[in-house]
């Protein structure tokens, strides 16, 4: 299984989150100080950039820097950069100025939970379909000529050309008692983005196993269902993580995009929209949502990685040289 | 075995999870789009009500005023409909839900629309709601653009999608060529303006103009105020076209008796609703911002009040469509050239693109009950613009 190691980690180095290798090198003797030092490493990173931020806002030329009519560096007005702490000051504030009107952090925290909610359902759908096909590449080899194809020309089609047409054909769709609603359109198009990474991962772990493996078992007569649950799967774990965690990433931004796209109420997404406006009257507005949907990027991240603890017990590892 | 019967839990836990998570919805979806409240169930009202959807351009903001406060007080239901109003969205267009079948309504601009309608899409404007055009040109008072002559040269901001038009047909009959100014496309927001990159800037007087007067100017401290800044006006340039108008389905209307008995419905109490508006901005702009509109609620009122200046006083009686202003928008989307060199429309469009039918219908019974469909009475109020829109 050491060929498996290989696309994690290539995989790893683009995602936040956990490595595991370090993962489990710090696991058996120290867990507790190596999770405080990320936690303190990570922390340093936020303030950093707030530092970061500052300082060009403080040393930064004005009006930018630009080679002819583009603009190379931005800005350090406070419109086109408003003060961390500006930023933070407006997330406590009424939202609107009515007189029963929520706190801006809780319109944000309101929105994201939403998103978020969303965001959930479409990877669940999406990684679902995408095992799914991936299983049935698998077993048949013309079904992988069929699909592949497809699946991969499916991401080239933008996302604001199908989200108008998923929410207008949703809006027909009606029986019993049960409506589909525009919030469903969303996580569709979400899952739309999501299950491409964990296709093409997940055929690529199912094939894994090397030649010698596949070849035992089928000496010992072990019909292809066995075969998929006790080697092809177990092997595919370690190219099926890095696709969680990509299709957790683009399920968020399918989220946020289709959300702007159909205009669907309530979520981060929305907001963003909803609030740039304010840019030049109230410049702290605009950034508030951005703040929700960098939460919810992070949430979606913790998220699967805990998934991807528990999926790993399962995964074997032939040696522990 | 002891590895699958785990892979089989795990399997098994993460089915439970996916059925969980789709068998409910995510909180703050009842709210999503915003419907009549059903009264209690059994009442012989609320089993005769005609479901009705209306498209709108964007998302709640007192641009629609009069739609949420014929919602609010319920003078839709009055008319037996049950009116959802659908919000849009960045690439919804609003003709496109009317002719799929998604709305029976929709409120579109009508140079937007004509060029749908050339394409084959079978829609009729049933009311012309605001007669006046809302779209500037801002400028700040030192560069002295006062009319579309005084362009040329200069920067000059719109953003695109078909609400450029006036602006071309305006320089056109300045005798400004398109490669005479520099055309930018403009976000969401008044930066361009305001930081300089943009000469003069493409506004509606509801919306941008006021983002602009709720921001601090730098020299004096204070927000900006209307004398700092020059605006060309392209009603009075000659220029502006018919802006928003209630669209229904022509085929529908064609052969569908129900449908049009239920568009003078919806119009009567659509109109209701604006009348609501122009008697009391206030409540309207509340009942927006209640409706879930997240603008600042002096700005909320500035639209609603500035709506009001493009409905009221109602030359023929509001949603009438004038025939000088049909012929005119329709003669700028056949003559006026944008930069590819392309018109809206390459013929006129044909004669069901526009009716009064429905909406003289619906002004007779109001006149009928004795109310003043011209508010020849109106008088616009003052607004106080606060920093951010607050």
């Amino acid at each position: 299984m050491t060929q498996g190691q290989t696309p994690t980690t290539q995989l790893m180095a683009v995602l936040p989150g956990d490595d595991p290798t370090t993962a489990s090198r710090a696991r058996p003797s120290s867990g507790g100080t190596g999770n405080l030092r990320r936690v303190i490493l990570g922390a340093l990173g936020v303030v950093g950039i707030a530092v970061f931020w500052e300082l060009y806002k403080f040393l930064g030329p004005e009006k930018g820097w630009a080679i002819g009519t583009t603009i190379i560096l931005p800005r350090t007005n406070d419109m086109s950069m408003p003060h961390v702490w500006t930023m933070f000051e407006r997330l406590f504030q009424p939202l609107t100025g009515a007189a029963n009107s929520k706190m801006m952090w809780e319109a944000v925290v309101d929105a994201s939970a939403f998103s978020l909610y969303v965001a959930a359902v479409g990877w669940i759908i999406g990684v679902s379909v995408g095992f799914l096909l991936a299983v049935l590449m698998q077993r048949f080899r013309t079904a992988q000529s069929a699909v592949l194809p497809w699946v991969i020309l499916s991401q080239t089609v933008p996302l604001i050309a199908i989200a108008p047409l998923v929410r207008r054909w949703g809006s027909q769709i009606e029986f019993g008692s049960f409506v589909w609603e525009n919030w469903m359109s969303v996580a569709l198009i979400a899952s739309y983005l999501a299950f491409f990474p964990v296709s093409i991962g997940a055929l690529q772990g199912l094939n894994s196993p090397e030649t010698a493996h596949v070849e035992l078992f089928r000496s010992y007569g072990v019909g292809w269902w066995k075969t998929l649950i006790r080697l092809r799967i177990p092997a595919s774990i370690p190219y099926l993580i890095p696709a969680l965690k990509l299709a957790a990433a683009n399920a968020v931004i399918g989220t946020i995009v289709a959300e702007v796209s159909i205009g669907l109420k309530g979520g981060i997404g929305r907001t963003v929209i909803e609030f740039a406006g304010a840019a030049g009257g109230d410049p702290g507005k605009p950034w508030a949502p951005i703040f929700g949907a960098i939460a919810i990027g992070l949430i979606a991240a913790g998220i699967v990685s805990v998934f991807a603890l528990f999926l790993r017990r399962f995964m074997r590892q032939e040696t522990n040289s | 075995m002891k590895h699958s019967t785990r892979l089989m839990t795990g399997v098994a836990a993460f089915a439970a999870v996916a059925l969980a998570l789709t068998g409910c919805s995510p909180g703050g979806t009842t709210d999503e789009d915003v419907a009549a409240p059903t009264t209690d169930p059994g009442t012989a009202e609320t089993t005769d009500l005609t479901p009705v959807t209306l498209q709108l351009q964007w998302f709640a903001q007192a641009q629609f005023g009069g739609y949420y406060a014929a919602l609010d007080q319920g003078y839709y239901k009055d008319e037996g409909l049950d009116v959802t109003l659908q919000e849009g969205g960045a690439d919804i267009v609003p003709q496109d839900a009317l002719v799929s079948g998604d709305a029976d309504y929709a409120i579109s601009w009508v140079p937007k629309v004509l060029g749908s309608i050339q394409q084959g899409a079978n829609i009729t404007s049933v009311a012309q709601i605001f007669e006046r055009s809302g779209t500037l040109q801002v400028s700040f008072k030192d560069k002295n653009l006062t009319s579309a002559a005084d362009l040329k040269g200069h920067t000059v901001g719109s953003w695109g999608y078909g609400n450029e038009w006036e602006i071309f047909a305006g320089l056109q009959q300045a005798k400004v060529g398109i490669d005479d100014v520099t055309m930018v496309t403009q976000g969401f927001d008044m930066l361009g303006l305001l930081q300089g990159d943009i000469d003069a800037a493409q506004a509606m007087t509801y919306n941008e103009y006021a983002q602009v007067l709720e921001t601090i100017n730098p020299d004096t401290g204070k927000l900006y105020q209307p004398e700092d800044l020059n605006v060309i006006d392209w009603n009075k340039e000659g220029s502006g076209m018919l802006q928003d108008s209630i669209w229904a389905d022509a085929d529908k209307l064609a052969s569908d008796p129900a449908y049009q008995e239920t568009t003078v419905k919806f119009l009567k109490a659509s109109i209701k609703g604006w009348i609501y508006v122009m008697n009391d901005p206030q409540a309207s702009a509340d009942i927006v911002t209640a409706a879930g509109s997240t603008l600042g609620t002096s700005h909320q009122l500035w639209m609603a009040n500035e709506v009001n200046k493009l409905i009221w006083p109602s030359t023929n009686g509001i949603g009438i469509t004038d025939d000088a202003a049909w012929a005119r928008t329709v003669d700028i989307a056949l003559k006026t050239a944008n930069d590819t060199g392309a018109t809206i429309l390459t013929e006129a469009p044909p004669a069901t693109a526009h009716t009064n039918e429905y909406v003289q219908k619906a002004l007779d019974e109001l006149i009928a009950e004795g109310v003043d469909v011209k508010g020849t009475g109106y008088t616009p109020i003052d607004v106080v613009l606060n920093e951010g829109g607050n």
